[in-house]
């Protein structure tokens, strides 16, 4: 087994990749192999990232599953360096989830589908790569990697949306969600160029995040330089993060994207911006992340109230859940920026949690969607006596989402509010009153939706299919298990937060 | 002076090229009007057993010769080397749009061929005037090749703007060749960098002198604001050639302006860095942004590469005593855009043939009804913008960590913001040839697809087959592991750089 753990990461990221590049070649018009063949890879990634989550040794804690292969020498010096700690293992395990899921109920994709699946690979290999390496060249090949498939994913797949208002085309989402990505890594990658400047002034010209985060332990990196590179990082991870006011491609692209990319795309792709701030941001300049950390958790807290207002007022289904992701992933920054043992902890929690019942909504959206034809709430009603399980799955999902106890919202939430209620105590007030909004926003959308009388219109209508009963169960699962029994995530997470300078 | 001649074996490559042109052009009175293509693959051979002989005389050489006038050398051996396959791969994809829409056929590969011996002499050239004869070798041929349809008048238009801008900048460039051997006596990099070794006490002529040689080799280059005549010269000229002009010809200038910079003028960069690094920022900025306003393809990829020119001239201006990473990152940046640049090239030219139209909407539905020509377009587009796993993305990142590691850090982050730019302009190929509104998905399942281009050839054909994939294979093989690049690249660096 020593022999496979050191191949397992390795692994995690090539097989994805090998899938894609080995569906290329597969016939075009064969939509149900290549479903089955993206099943079997995703299949594979999960099993494998669920090895990784469950070998991971939490009694010892640091970086495992290490491994090392020389891709440039000196003086550039670059390795892909792999390892994780307990907080990547538990995002690749959410990618492995949420990529399985996906892949599963992607099973209509009739319009090129092998085209689609070998994007949507790719697009797992690049989230499994960010949440793998320890090297910051390819901690940006692979975030890269994940966006790039995101513009033709939304924008050859995605739908028009028409508001009467304004008209919502797939292509602008796309454009607009891939120029806002990319505008934010410009400034990652600035902030890498600038930590490998600053490394290299002290001598150690290098990309690895291991020797970087030594050296800012070691104090060789200034405050004063850490404090102007640390915007760069939370400006540009926090762009992909949902981080208000650069929040909004997220909705727009949620309301244009497949479900399947939708579900990726708020349940693992905007993990990523706060991984990011985590890892590159608080390890590697760790002084210049406290001295930004105030404003930090003011523009979380702007995010859960502005993203739970913005979500009240909408009548479309996939913007009131684009909207809560903005509001959920605010109390991903606010933990993050507690700098508090207990709040960061939540905020890892909150972006398991969190991707899970946000992929679970947008499953039940799509399902919706096609057979409805709308998400309009004003529209839709009484789907209850139709789409049973459907109604009942949406409503756990949004019970969650409300931080009800049992289930996995509540116990994060909690972790992040207790966070910041230590240390900053006006602005945990104000997040707790987001969390009040989440509660109207959700049973509004559920009363509209699901209660009330059944319209004529939607007599025909049937429920979920058993694929997408399946993975919806599953979801509702795993959220019920982490709201009763979290200790088994917990321990993973506080053995690495507990290692973060700076906590 | 003894010795003079006593290497002159060393030269062999160029004195065969030089015959293989003029053998090219005397077949061509004998092959018949329909067997042109002949020419083509004789070229062709010709330029691969020429890799082979180079390969093989002169790995590992290290010689100078006529006195010091020419350097056979790892980082002249690496152009021939990457100047004799970018000719196999222009003349594989001019073949099938020469035979239909050119007249003169034999003489085109023939020019071409002289073009590549000028741009191998120019890599190789160590003094002045041999560089200034060389350019003027590889730009009369280019002359004439943008002016080869001769019965457009865009294409005479074309070659009459290069002609009397390529003069003038020949002009500029003498002139500053004449201060500097006015002031000097001599003319070899060298002496000339032997000159600047105390920068404080040099007369102000060298200095006028560099700078006229500068911009003579900003006009080649089509830095700004010496960039005016790219796009309408690249518009008018054929196909393959505005492929040629856009790879080769900036290759080329490269190739020299890094022996000038590192053999010549490092010793006063603190002079002139600043103001490469200004041109280049001016450059990269202006290129892309004015991009962003084109609608036909062949003027979009003339702006795209005066902002890709720009972004090569930041390795310049980072150029260092101290540091191979600059010139490494330079030479790094070409091959990736060279093959990128073709890879885009031959699936333009293909469409030119299909189609024959050259505006941005005549893509519209192509990934339907060419899955495999829009796909190495878009791959090639995204490469440009900078996209992982393409070469773009690596040799970007190359290029801007070694302009960090010489405190350029400013310039590295405007570099990446021009990407960005640059990638919006890229994008709209890109969605004219996949995203289609959903009513034409609809009918693109149906099978009743009515944007699906149609033309007199709808298929690609083998010669450029070959020509994409072997640049896709380059294209990712750069972009995943660039180290065998980097060994050869590495060894040309310490060339021109032999203090290191």
């Amino acid at each position: 087994m020593e022999n496979f753990d050191q191949i397992a990461l390795a692994l995690i990221i090539f097989i994805p990749l090998a899938g894609a590049i080995a569906a290329m070649f597969m016939p075009a018009d064969r939509q149900k192999d290549v479903w089955y063949f993206a099943i079997v890879v995703a299949g594979l990634c999960f099993a494998l990232s669920l090895y990784i989550f469950l070998r991971y040794d939490y009694g010892a804690g640091g970086f495992q599953f290490q491994d090392s292969y020389k891709w440039l020498p000196a003086p550039v010096d670059i390795n892909l360096s792999l390892a994780v700690d307990g907080i990547s293992a538990l995002l690749i395990l959410l990618n492995g989830i949420i990529l399985l899921g996906g892949v599963l109920i992607s099973q209509n994709i009739v319009y090129r589908p092998r085209d689609f699946f070998v994007l949507l690979l790719a697009l797992g290999a690049g989230v499994f790569g960010t949440f793998a390496v320890r090297d910051l060249f390819f901690l940006f090949f692979f975030y890269e990697l994940a966006v790039l498939p995101m513009y033709l994913l939304i924008g050859v797949w995605g739908s028009s949306t028409d508001f009467r208002t304004f008209f919502r085309a797939k292509e602008y989402a796309a454009t607009k969600l891939f120029l806002f990505l990319v505008a934010g890594s410009v400034l990652v990658w600035i902030g890498i160029l600038a930590v490998y400047m600053g490394a290299a002034e002290s001598g150690f010209p290098t990309f690895s995040m291991e020797t970087l985060g030594r050296l800012a332990e070691a104090g060789q990196l200034s405050e004063e330089f850490q404090t102007w590179v640390f915007p760069l990082f939370m400006v540009g991870f926090g762009v992909l993060a949902g981080m208000w006011p650069f929040h909004t491609w997220s909705p727009d692209g949620h309301v244009s994207a497949p479900t399947a990319v939708s579900m990726l795309h708020a349940g693992v792709l905007m993990k990523l911006g706060a991984y990011g701030i985590i890892r590159v941001g608080m390890v590697i300049v760790p002084e210049g992340a406290e001295n930004w950390m105030p404003v930090l958790i003011t523009l979380g807290t702007v995010n859960v109230l502005y993203g739970a207002v913005s979500a009240m007022s909408q009548t479309d289904l996939k913007y009131i859940i684009g909207y809560s992701s903005v509001s959920h992933m605010g109390y991903v920054l606010m933990g993050i920026a507690t700098l508090d043992r207990i709040g960061v902890g939540g905020a890892v929690l909150q972006m398991f949690s969190h991707g899970i019942m946000t992929a679970l909504m947008f499953l039940l959206v799509g399902a919706i969607y096609d057979r409805t034809h709308t998400r309009d709430i004003s529209v839709l009603k009484g789907l209850f006596s139709r789409m049973g399980v459907t109604g009942f799955f949406f409503a756990i999902a949004g019970l969650a989402s409300m931080g009800l106890p049992g289930l996995s919202g509540f116990i994060a939430e909690f972790m992040v509010f207790t966070g910041a209620f230590r240390t900053y105590l006006p602005l945990a007030v104000l997040a707790v009153i987001g969390a009040a909004l989440t509660a109207v926003y959700i049973l509004r959308l559920l009363a509209l939706t699901f209660l009330g009388e059944s319209d004529a219109r939607w007599e025909h209508l049937t429920d979920a299919s058993p694929v997408e009963k399946a993975v919806g169960g599953a979801f509702v699962l795993i959220m019920i298990f982490v709201g009763v029994w979290p200790e088994p995530l917990l321990r993973l997470i506080n053995v690495s937060v507990d290692a973060l300078p700076g906590v | 002076m003894p010795g003079l001649t006593a290497n002159l074996q060393l030269l062999t490559p160029e004195f065969a090229l030089a015959g293989l042109a003029l053998l090219v052009l005397a077949v061509d009175l004998v092959v018949p009007q329909n067997r042109k293509n002949l020419l083509g693959w004789l070229s062709i051979a010709g330029l691969l057993g020429l890799i082979a002989l180079s390969l093989k005389m002169l790995w590992g050489e290290n010689e100078t010769l006529y006195g010091g006038l020419l350097a056979v050398d790892a980082f002249s051996l690496f152009f021939k080397i990457f100047f004799l396959g970018l000719g196999i791969f222009i003349i594989l994809s001019s073949m099938d749009y020469v035979e239909k829409n050119l007249t003169s056929r034999g003489e085109f590969y023939g020019l071409i061929l002289f073009s590549i011996l000028g741009m191998n002499v120019m890599a190789q050239s160590r003094e002045l005037l041999t560089a200034y004869i060389s350019l003027e070798l590889l730009s009369f041929c280019l002359y004439v090749l943008a002016a080869y349809a001769r019965n457009e008048a865009k294409s005479n238009e074309a070659g009459l703007k290069y002609i009397i801008i390529g003069a003038f900048s020949s002009a500029v460039l003498l002139y500053g060749v004449s201060m500097v051997y006015s002031t000097l006596g001599v003319t070899q990099f060298a002496s000339i960098s032997a000159a600047l070794a105390n920068p404080g006490d040099v007369s102000p002529a060298l200095w006028v002198g560099m700078a006229l040689i500068l911009v003579g080799l900003g006009f080649k280059l089509a830095a700004v604001p010496f960039h005016m005549w790219a796009p309408d010269v690249y518009e008018g000229a054929p196909f393959p050639v505005t492929a040629y002009l856009a790879i080769g010809s900036k290759a080329a200038a490269f190739a020299l302006v890094l022996r000038l910079f590192a053999e010549g003028f490092l010793p006063a960069v603190d002079q002139w860095r600043i103001v490469v690094a200004v041109m280049a920022a001016i450059t990269m900025l202006t290129g892309n942004l004015v991009a962003l306003a084109q609608h036909n393809i062949k003027r979009l990829m003339a702006y795209s590469s005066v902002g890709q020119v720009g972004i090569i001239l930041t390795g310049v201006a980072a150029l260092s005593a101290d540091s191979i990473l600059p010139a490494s990152g330079v030479m790094l940046y070409l091959v990736g855009y060279s093959l990128t640049n073709m890879l885009v090239f031959a699936g333009l030219i293909s469409f030119f043939n299909m189609t024959g139209r050259e505006d941005i909407s005549a893509f519209r539905g192509l990934a339907d009804g060419q899955p495999f020509l829009a796909a190495t377009i878009a791959i090639g587009l995204f490469s440009l913008g900078g996209m992982p796993i393409f070469a773009g993305f690596t040799v970007k990142f190359y290029l801007f960590t070694a302009l960090a590691s010489q405190g350029l850090l400013w310039l590295a982050g405007l570099a990446i913001f021009s990407s960005l730019i640059s990638l919006y302009y890229y994008l709209q190929v890109i969605r004219q040839m996949y995203i289609r509104p959903v009513e034409e998905v609809a009918e693109a399942i149906a099978g009743e697809d009515v944007y699906v281009p149609t033309g007199p050839e709808v298929s690609t054909s083998p010669l450029i087959l070959i020509v994409q994939s072997v640049t896709l294979v380059g294209v990712f093989w750069v972009g995943v592991y660039p180290a065998p690049f980097l060994t050869v690249i590495d060894a040309a660096s310490h060339a021109i750089l032999p203090g290191l």
